[in-house]
């Protein structure tokens, strides 16, 4: 039997989730800390551009040992729990091979979606706790009138996670907690220092936890290196818009849509990768005027405000992390294909990030830009 | 919350006869054992009493016992103190990582290893052990009973063999001292391991059996105590611990507490196996030290089983913990062939001295039902059980 009232909050050493651990404690709730292994750091340390030792990032012994320490604090039990293989299959080499496809990945998302949502909750289950809660910024709810569980934006939009949630589904988000909803970081430290948290302090973490440094080019090589994998001849030919070849490239994988550095070829007016063609290796530049488009067609939809999606409706759409939703009309133009138009041209619309749809602050759901 | 602990090959709680022993050094009787004066002789005394204890365990001469911090630098102390670059080092792949990581180290250093691999219920082959002599071997190391399984290797055949080779025997005898008789004559071994926290001594406290007239570089340089081998001032209260749980294993056996503890752990296991379909022993079939029984429990993460019992008073592990705290897969589960998703299925109950038919009652009580629950939250077992 599980008790309804335990609630496992997964901590990754940080201010958030520390935080909500002390907050919950402090409520009274039956609370048990787990952190995931995701990911060994010294794995590739020793490759080249890797750092030997590799501190204070996701994983790292620091953040464990930071976890632990609150755990010992507020007097809760506190748990590892190893999922560096799921972590590895599910997220770290999609990553690889997205980038190797000429995508640009988001693989907290991904994370999300197979770890922490999934794997974690059955983990949290398993041993008798029916909730989960984590140090995201978003809000979770039931809507009566929809019989729907609704995820929806946090009160402080600076802090919005939501974009890398919109995979959630219902039996996720039904047995899921995200307490620092309704607050703003400040505020979050601030209960940080009431709780007595050493780490109230402890700076932000803000690039991709398995990627030291944030240089994924290093990190590809290192990891195929580290598989006895050599990495794929991805080099081809530097075209116009209008198709004309005016250089190679040393590899797909090193451009993203919207880069403008380090394309290798001088001319009179500023150049932007527009397009990458995985197919024939191609890297399409032009103007910047031809970064923009009204379109976008987004796949492996999660719908969540609605069940389904029969007419078009009026959203707003987020296509990354760092963007404000813009305004747009969605409709399915396929089983598993939603087609966004935009009222304004949207800068640098990425394959491989996600489009997320939003109905004032509710996620009505999102899905991958093909 | 009422808890049972049946983790003893993590480590065992402090007898309190041994607690008793060594409360006196550290308050009324303090000296250094070095010392002349009074106080020193005091301290001595004990110290050698203790290697008396030791000695009578493992059938061996005082002099021919080194006090250490522990198992692993027992371990270290016999590897890196009986073999130099340019020797060749026998061992196996399912041995403690005290003696693993001490090879690989050695290795890396201009020795080389020959690490043997061991059948389904984790046994070394001594053929393979023999067909694995090399003009330059000078050092075999294969434990007595592993601390996973339990499993007892066929040391005093693999004794004859390093015999007769004339190469050096060292054994890792941390989980079976105080579990079995240990005679380092009839195993034929110049150097054994022992670790006093395995036998309800103190952490930290440890011993190193090596034959009279061995050669034996020294892990640590400064004073000449443990006749050079081992410089350091003794800790004395530790010492003291040692002896006395040595001392205490001794009568065990004469008392045949390891037979009342082979039934306990019988009961435990046939228990569980009756109650829990799809589940087994880990080393069946094999001499096994009384206290020890690995089980598996497959379509379970036995990581989530041991988090569950955990909460629910019952402590007992799985694998072997990484720095972190989270669970790797088990290099002795994996070396005996076992499928991956069966070795960390697996969980390991250990029992001590202090553990009750209660204890076992408790846990009977609690293991099928844990199981049985985490079994139907568990995507692989519903998926398997709607495929059959």
């Amino acid at each position: 039997m599980s008790d309804a009232k335990t609630i496992a909050v997964a901590m990754s050493g940080g201010v958030d989730s520390s935080t909500v651990a002390a907050m919950l404690r402090a409520e009274g709730h039956n609370v048990i800390g787990l952190t995931m292994q995701l990911w060994n750091q010294r794995r590739l340390a020793g490759h080249e551009g890797m750092p030997e030792s590799v501190q204070g990032r996701c994983c790292s012994l620091d953040d464990v040992y930071d976890a632990r320490r609150v755990a010992e604090h507020i007097g809760i039990p506190y748990y590892v729990v190893n999922h560096e293989e799921r972590f590895e299959r599910d997220v770290v080499r999609p990553f690889v091979e997205e980038y190797l496809s000429g995508r640009t990945p988001i693989p907290c998302s991904l994370c999300n979606n197979h770890l922490k949502f999934d794997q974690l909750l059955i983990v949290a289950q398993q041993i008798g706790a029916e909730r989960v809660a984590t140090g995201h910024y978003a809000r979770v709810a039931y809507d009566d009138a929809r019989g729907r569980w609704l995820l929806k934006r946090p009160a402080d939009h600076s802090k919005d996670q939501t974009y890398f949630l919109f995979g959630l589904t219902q039996e996720q988000l039904s047995r899921t907690l995200f307490p620092l909803g309704e607050m703003t970081k400040p505020e979050v430290r601030e209960l940080a220092r009431k709780h007595g948290l050493a780490l109230a302090e402890k700076p932000d973490s803000q690039e991709i936890c398995f990627v030291p440094g944030g240089d994924y080019k290093r990190f590809i090589d290192a990891y195929l290196a580290d598989q006895g994998e050599s990495l794929p001849d991805t080099a081809g030919e530097l075209v116009t818009t209008s198709g004309e070849v005016i250089g190679e490239h040393s590899g797909i994988h090193n451009f993203t849509v919207g880069q403008r550095k380090g394309l290798g070829v001088a001319t009179g007016s500023p150049l932007y990768v527009i397009q990458i063609s995985g197919a024939d290796k191609q890297v399409v530049v032009g103007g910047e005027e031809n970064l923009y488009s009204r379109t976008l067609r987004a796949r492996r939809i999660n719908l969540i405000a609605v069940d389904d999606l029969r007419e078009p409706m009026r959203v707003t759409v987020k296509i990354r992390h760092r963007h404000e939703p813009a305004p747009a009309v969605i409709e399915k133009v396929a089983d598993d294909e939603i087609l966004a138009t935009f009222d304004e041209p949207q800068r640098a619309i990425t394959p491989g990030q996600a489009a997320v749809f939003y109905d004032g602050d509710v996620v009505v759901g999102g899905g991958w830009i093909a | 919350m009422r808890r049972v602990y049946l983790d003893n090959n993590a480590t065992t709680p402090v007898l309190p006869e041994v607690q008793e022993a060594m409360r006196p050094y550290f308050g009324e009787h303090f000296g250094n054992a070095s010392s002349i004066h009074h106080h020193g002789q005091e301290t001595r005394a004990a110290v050698e009493n203790a290697r008396e204890s030791v000695a009578k365990l493992l059938g061996c001469r005082e002099s021919e016992v080194v006090f250490t911090s522990g198992g692993t630098e027992s371990d270290n102390l016999a590897i890196a103190g009986l073999a130099a670059p340019g020797d060749h080092i026998i061992t196996s792949s399912i041995e403690h990582h005290a003696v693993l990581h001490a090879c690989k180290h050695l290795e890396e250093n201009g020795c080389e290893v020959t690490c043997l691999p061991v059948d389904g219920r984790s046994l070394v082959d001594p053929d393979d052990v023999r067909r694995a002599l090399r003009p330059n071997t000078k050092l075999i190391s294969i434990m007595m009973a592993n601390n996973e399984t339990g499993v007892l290797q066929p040391v005093e055949e693999i004794g004859k063999i390093a015999a007769e080779a004339d190469v050096y025997f060292h054994t890792d005898a941390v989980q079976a001292a105080g579990k079995v008789p240990i005679d380092v004559a009839k195993i034929g071994c110049d150097a054994l391991s022992i670790s006093g926290h395995k036998i309800h001594a103190p952490q930290g406290t440890g011993a190193l059996y090596v034959r009279k007239g061995t050669h034996l570089q020294p892990l640590f340089y400064g004073g000449r105590h443990e006749r050079s081998r081992r410089a350091g001032t003794e800790n004395v209260p530790g010492i003291v611990g040692l002896g006395k749980a040595a001392e205490l294993a001794l009568q065990g056996f004469v008392r045949g507490d390891n037979q009342t503890m082979a039934a306990l752990r019988d009961r435990l296991q046939q228990g569980i196996l009756a109650q829990v379909d799809e589940a087994g022993v880990n080393g069946e079939g094999a001499p096994r030290v009384p206290n020890t029984a690995n089980i598996y429990f497959d379509h379970i993460e036995g990581e989530a089983l041991v988090i569950a019992l955990d909460l629910k008073g019952l402590a007992v592990s799985t694998g072997a913990a990484c720095s972190s705290g989270a669970i790797e897969p088990s290099h002795v589960l994996t070396a005996m062939g076992l499928r991956a998703d069966r070795a960390r299925a697996s969980i390991r109950f250990s029992l001590g001295k202090q553990s009750t038919a209660e204890d076992i009652e408790f846990a009977l009580a609690l293991v099928p039902e844990t199981v049985a629950r985490l079994r139907e939250l568990s995507p692989v077992y519903r998926k398997a059980a709607i495929s059959s």
